[in-house]
């Protein structure tokens, strides 16, 4: 195991699959020899080159454009799209192109490739740079919604998504680069569409992703502690494929559910997750399913208004304690 | 060495030229106190600075009339506060204070001012030029005089906003006036190395229909006539012009940058010899304004300055009930009964 940045995590599970695979290409905005404007891929252009690693134009529509048409004929390229909230720009193809071209060509054309993007708040960064825009992905059949909360996951994750026969749109937290943690050394690849148990717990469960899952897990820790509420907490990691076993063994054990959700409020993913518990373990749950989200508003650029407005380690303990109670 | 002559006043007269220097001063003491505050730690999130950019937004800003609109990008401090806004307004802003422009709720890259004009400062690259293509729409279709001026970076260029903007406005002959400032620099790339011609605005400008301007951004002066031939040509009904000004940005990118990018020298050289505010300083002079008139014009704006920044530091942070407020038209955010 090695000590690594979330960040650093990044660059290393590009390099891990640039070596293995001469098809893995990799081109955005200020990625190559500045190594992104989130220093989560410095030293790939070094490594290996300009003929890999590309700087491109203020071109966002021609970033996942291009991407997608090497992609259809034979590359496995990663494009990086700054902030997600910049994903708007060039959303056609996202919505529209890279995830129907295999059903409308009943399976003739394939589009293995990666997006990546800086997602989340907590930047003081306001409207327009701080979106968890992980729903909107969520929405669109044909795309696979990553986003870890980890270095260990963003490498085994991002591997992973590099290797998938489908889009993979692969949310990185902007508030999560600086975190350290152990990644496992040589290669390692981890499974799409897997979640996890990082906390064990009885009474209740929290479903959580990116940001949100220390955030859980600190409240967990402080209900334990102060009122001896025994949660679980499960890192969701995938939106798609989404894995309802982890999440449903975990629903039936604790009889009670609660999401943490970073994007607004309406058509949030845990609104899907809420609705297929409600459908398929009614009959197990023990009270109401809660969520716990960002208000339906644009974020504020103001700090003390900004940490209000994405659910904080208190507002999740203060709302679990209250509805428990 | 030649004596120096003064010069006779020409088409702009001295009263104009002096607007053009305290404009000018203004931006560059505000954005100095801007990034000094930064380092005390004041200012939150991001900013970026358009230090080495004045003339440009001191050239428009003193050509337009009251009426018209400005719609800037995230480097927008520079032309909001050239037309006017307030300083108090502009830093508090910057510091996230409840006296901000916006009361914190935007931030320093969403600066907006409509009293002055200032149709607010977008940060989605791009956006903002098909936007000021509709309120030059509105002007003609209302019949008001009023023309929009959008600037925007060399960068700016290579979105496709950018081109369907030129064209929509070409084709509807729009009251509008595109302004690419060309700093050189696509946050830290060199245009140039990502750009299919030399002159990232001007060298489009014939796909449009457009006659291809180049000029010098760093002198207030040129800007200006620029600007005022522009103005004239939409209020006549003549429509859009496309105004490429050469500049540089002698500030970082953004708040944290440190331009590791710039080749060595490139910086000093462009500070030492081609700094609109040294350069414009030494045009006042040339044109027999008494340094007591230019030292008046400094002493005021950076009286100005720091008044704001005092009242800016003593303004509490936004109160925690705004956070809802003005989502909706009947300023909520209520969603649901
Ligand atoms: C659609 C979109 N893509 C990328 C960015 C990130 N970004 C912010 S500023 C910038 C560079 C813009 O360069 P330029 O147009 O030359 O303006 P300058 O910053 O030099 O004033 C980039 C790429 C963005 N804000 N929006
Ligand atoms: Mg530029």
């Amino acid at each position: 195991m090695a000590q690594l940045t979330y960040r650093e995590a990044v660059a290393a599970a590009i390099a891990q699959e640039m070596e293995r695979d001469e098809t893995v290409a990799f081109i955005g905005e200020d990625v190559a020899r500045a190594g992104g404007v989130f220093k989560a891929t410095v030293g790939l252009f070094d490594k290996f080159g300009p003929r890999r690693v590309i700087d491109t134009p203020i071109s966002e529509q021609a970033i996942l454009g291009a991407a997608m048409g090497a992609a259809m004929t034979g590359m496995r390229p990663i494009a990086e799209i700054m902030f997600s909230d910049f994903l708007a720009v060039c959303w056609d193809f996202v919505a529209n192109e890279m995830s129907k071209s295999r059903y409308m060509s009943d399976g003739q054309l394939k589009c293995p490739l990666v997006v990546r993007t800086g997602n989340g708040g907590g930047s003081r960064f306001g409207a327009q740079h701080s979106q968890s825009i992980e729903n909107w992905a969520m929405a669109i059949p044909g795309i696979k919604v990553v986003a870890p909360s980890t270095p260990a996951d963003v490498k085994g994750l991002l591997a992973a998504s590099i290797r998938d026969n489908d889009p993979v749109i692969f949310f990185e937290h902007k508030s999560l680069y600086a975190v350290k943690g152990e990644v496992p050394e040589g290669e390692y690849v981890d499974t799409l569409g897997t979640a996890k148990v990082v906390r064990e717990g009885k009474d209740a469960t929290i479903i959580a992703l990116a940001l949100m899952v220390p955030r859980a897990i600190a409240a967990a820790d402080k209900l334990m502690q102060e009122h001896g509420i025994d949660i679980e907490v499960v890192d969701l990691r995938t939106l798609v494929p989404l894995d309802m076993k982890t999440i449903s063994k975990s629903v039936s054990k604790t009889g009670r559910l609660f999401t943490v959700e970073e994007n607004p409020r309406l058509c949030g993913w845990g609104a899907e997750i809420v609705s297929i518990v409600v459908d398929e373990l009614f009959w197990d749950l023990d009270g109401p399913a809660v969520r716990i989200t960002t208000p339906h508003i644009p974020l504020p650029a103001a700090d003390n208004l900004e940490d209000i407005a994405i659910p904080s380690v208190d507002r999740i303990y203060n709302k679990i304690l209250e509805v428990l109670k | 060495m030649a004596t120096k002559q003064t010069l006779q006043n020409d088409d702009i007269n001295e009263k104009k030229r002096l607007e053009l220097y305290n404009t000018q001063y203004l931006i560059r003491v505000a954005e100095q106190r801007a990034y000094d505050l930064f380092l005390e730690n004041l200012v939150k999130g991001t900013s970026h600075l358009s230090l080495g950019q004045e003339a440009i937004a001191s050239g428009f800003a003193n050509a337009m009339q009251e009426n018209d609109k400005s719609f800037c990008t995230y480097r927008g401090h520079a032309h909001t506060l050239a037309r006017g806004a307030s300083v108090v307004g502009v830093l508090g802003e910057l510091m996230q204070r409840d006296c901000g422009l916006m009361r914190g709720k935007g931030g320093s890259m969403h600066l907006t001012d409509t009293s002055k004009g200032v149709m607010g400062s977008y940060a989605i690259i791009g956006a903002h030029l098909p936007m000021a293509v509709g309120s030059a729409w509105r002007a003609q279709y209302l019949g008001h005089d009023d023309v929009a001026t959008v600037f925007f970076g060399d960068g700016t260029t290579n979105i496709g906003a950018f081109h369907e903007a030129l064209n929509y406005a070409v084709v509807y002959k729009l009251p509008v006036v595109f302004v690419c400032e060309n700093n050189n620099y696509m946050e830290y790339t060199h245009i140039e190395s990502i750009t299919a011609v030399k002159n990232p605005a001007a060298d489009r400008a014939s796909a449009y229909g457009l006659e291809s301007i180049i000029i010098d951004g760093n002198d207030a002066d040129e800007v200006y006539r620029t600007a005022q031939k522009a103005y004239e040509k939409a209020r006549a009904g003549e429509g859009p012009s496309l105004i490429e000004c050469k500049t540089y940005r002698q500030s970082g990118h953004s708040r944290a940058d440190p331009g590791a990018y710039r080749p060595k020298g490139e910086l000093e050289h462009w500070k030492k010899n081609n700094d609109p505010i040294t350069r414009y300083r030494e045009r006042l002079i040339e044109f027999g304004i008494k340094q007591n008139v230019i030292n008046d014009i400094e002493d005021n704006v950076k009286d100005l300055v720091d008044q704001a920044t005092e009242k800016a530091k003593n303004s509490p942070v936004p109160p925690e009930d705004i956070l809802t407020t003005n989502v909706y038209a009947n300023g909520g955010w209520a969603w649901r009964n």
